[in-house]
């Protein structure tokens, strides 16, 4: 198996997560290499999304690490871990539905910028000069998405599919190195995939990498420079797209096993 | 960008710099127009506006269900009555250290509970205005004086010059300080850290994920809103010259509470206008005195039915534009 020879960006090692007596994630090892399409991909109930929120310091790991840039980040706070450069967004799309959709993207920068009570109250020259380039930070990735002539309007009262991408541009309003999307695809229409496909393909350009968790086999084939398959909280195969494809375990998890070699067993 | 159509109601309320001025002239000539008694009312009025400010900045902006403010406002008074009582501080000068009393109590007390969510911080506030209520009656130290609270309050001076002790005064004093907490809170509202608080009240986990430290900023609105409360307490105390603990009951707080849901979550004039529908319509049904509650009940309930955002929400659209 190839894999591309840049640099790790985001590595988990022996990741475990448990809720109880279920084990969510099992000792996983996972590795994301710099300006890749990853992909994890796995049935429903793999655990796919606790290793997101795992990475994304929503849940506490309860053994291994996740390393970021080699840096310990595991059991940060979230904050922090987006300040470090770890933007996500969420299955069931997760937006300021009161607030504009500028109001939205304008969100994502507030990490990067650092006026506090006394500055903002008195609306000091650097807090000016610091809200003028949120705003235009956010206008740019709101355009990026193709969302601008919604930037007025409030987030709960546009479409299911610009919702979306409105999601997509607040995470990417944090200036991130990694970004980390919870099947970005779900819910959208052939068409609105096909164009999420080529978007995330041209981020690439931005010297982003890209965690994607996918359902839909077109999309991971269509864009994923590498997959990893998770079945029961543990990583069963990893591979480029085409051996993923061809992996009989990888079939079995999502298909069941052959009914000929069961009744074989019995 | 067209300019989008407000439509009926909103149209009236419209904020305009036109109709801030017609308001600053309305309030500065009105205690000059009336009696006496009814400046009392607009003082009154006045530390209810500056109360629902200072729990629309937790309840409004930030969504967190503080039902224990009066605690924060009993802090604010009792540290002005005590400090200018036993040691004769000036009240000016306990102004700020009311404000920051007030402050380092919320700090202290929301600092363990600032992690529970929705009913579970109620109930938590709820006792924490109790006790502190019922710590005042116990006269800890001897220094509450019990049930009968503190007397001989002196009035605001700076020397002998400049003395605050007349209704008219008073006034002045309390919505000077209610305009610059709305100077304040407006430019708070469009900075990073209002859009931070209301990014919290809309959606924590996606705040978290969006690298705003929730904890920070919740603390933030407590301690804000406390020291807000605390600066109302000084002036409530200083007008009065007494203060007791049946001022600040839970019916206190529940009156604030429900400045800022009839007036709109968020919302500053949403705020005033709550303020005054607490404190004017009892004066104004002041005949019907028995049936004021009723009145109010009944009002609250169509309030949630046919405008359950409050009465003038707050609009959103691009800041500064």
């Amino acid at each position: 198996m190839q894999r591309n020879k840049n640099k790790v960006v985001l590595e988990t090692h022996q990741l475990t997560k448990t809720f109880g007596g279920l084990t969510a994630v099992s000792q996983l090892n996972l590795r994301v290499h710099q300006g890749e399409i990853s992909s994890l991909i796995g049935p429903n109930g793999a655990g796919k999304t606790t290793v997101f929120n795992v990475v994304t310091g929503i849940y506490r790991p309860d053994g291994g690490q996740v390393l970021f840039n080699d840096e310990n980040i595991s059991g940060k706070q979230p904050h922090r871990i987006v300040a470090k450069g770890i933007a996500r967004t969420f299955q069931n799309i997760r937006l300021f539905p009161e607030m504009t959709c500028l109001e939205n993207v304008m969100a994502g920068q507030h990490c990067r910028a650092s006026a506090g009570l006394w500055s903002s109250i008195f609306r000091t020259p650097g807090q000016k000069k610091e809200e003028k380039r949120i705003q235009e930070v956010a206008e740019d990735r709101l355009e990026q998405v193709g969302l601008w002539k919604f930037k007025a309007e409030l987030a709960k009262n546009i479409a299911y599919g610009s919702r979306r991408m409105l999601e997509i541009a607040r995470a990417l309003a944090s200036d991130p190195q990694l970004l980390v999307l919870d099947e970005p695809s779900s819910g959208l229409n052939d068409r609105e995939t096909e164009d999420l496909i080529d978007f995330l393909k041209g981020l690439l350009q931005e010297n982003l990498t890209i965690l994607i968790i996918e359902h839909d086999m077109k999309v991971v084939m269509g864009i994923s420079d590498w997959v990893t398959v998770m079945d029961e909280g543990k990583k069963i195969a990893e591979g480029d797209p085409e051996t993923i494809y061809n992996n009989p375990l990888v079939v079995e998890a999502y298909l069941g096993k052959d009914d000929d070699s069961e009744e074989e067993k019995i | 960008m067209q300019v989008k159509k407000i439509a009926g109601f909103d149209r009236i309320f419209y904020f305009r710099k036109k109709t801030f001025l017609g308001l600053l002239i309305l309030f500065g000539a009105y205690p000059f127009l009336v009696s006496n008694y009814y400046i009392d009312i607009g003082f009154f009025f006045g530390i209810y506006a500056l109360l629902g400010l200072s729990l629309n900045i937790v309840l409004g902006e930030v969504g967190l269900f503080d039902l224990g403010h009066a605690g924060f406002y009993a802090i604010g008074a009792y540290t002005t009555a005590i400090l200018n009582t036993k040691c004769g501080i000036p009240i000016f000068i306990l102004l700020p250290v009311s404000a920051l009393a007030a402050a380092l109590f919320a700090y202290m007390v929301c600092s363990p509970i600032i992690h529970l969510r929705g009913d579970y911080l109620c109930i938590v506030t709820i006792g924490m205005g109790e006790i502190v209520r019922l710590a005042l009656i116990n006269n800890p130290l001897d220094l509450t004086g019990g049930p009968n609270g503190v007397f001989g309050i002196d009035f605001p001076s700076v020397g002998n010059i400049f003395v605050i002790d007349s209704s008219i005064e008073y006034y002045f004093l309390i919505w000077v300080a209610v305009a610059l907490s709305i100077y304040g809170l407006s430019r708070l509202q469009q900075s990073r850290i209002g859009r931070a608080w209301n990014c919290i009240r809309e959606d924590e986990v996606a705040a978290k994920a969006n690298g705003i430290d929730v904890r920070y900023y919740k603390l933030l609105a407590f301690v804000l809103g406390a020291a807000l409360a605390g600066v109302a307490g000084n002036i409530y105390a200083s007008k009065l010259m007494c203060v007791s603990p049946e001022s600040f009951t839970f019916w206190e707080s529940c009156l604030m509470f429900c400045i800022v849901l009839i007036g709109g979550m968020g919302s500053i004039p949403g705020v005033l206008i709550g303020a005054a529908a607490i404190s004017l319509f009892p004066e104004i049904f002041r005949p019907f005195a028995m049936y004021r509650m009723l009145v109010f009940g009944g009002a609250m309930i169509l309030m949630m039915v046919f405008r359950p955002g409050g009465i003038w929400p707050r609009k959103r659209g691009i800041s500064g534009k």
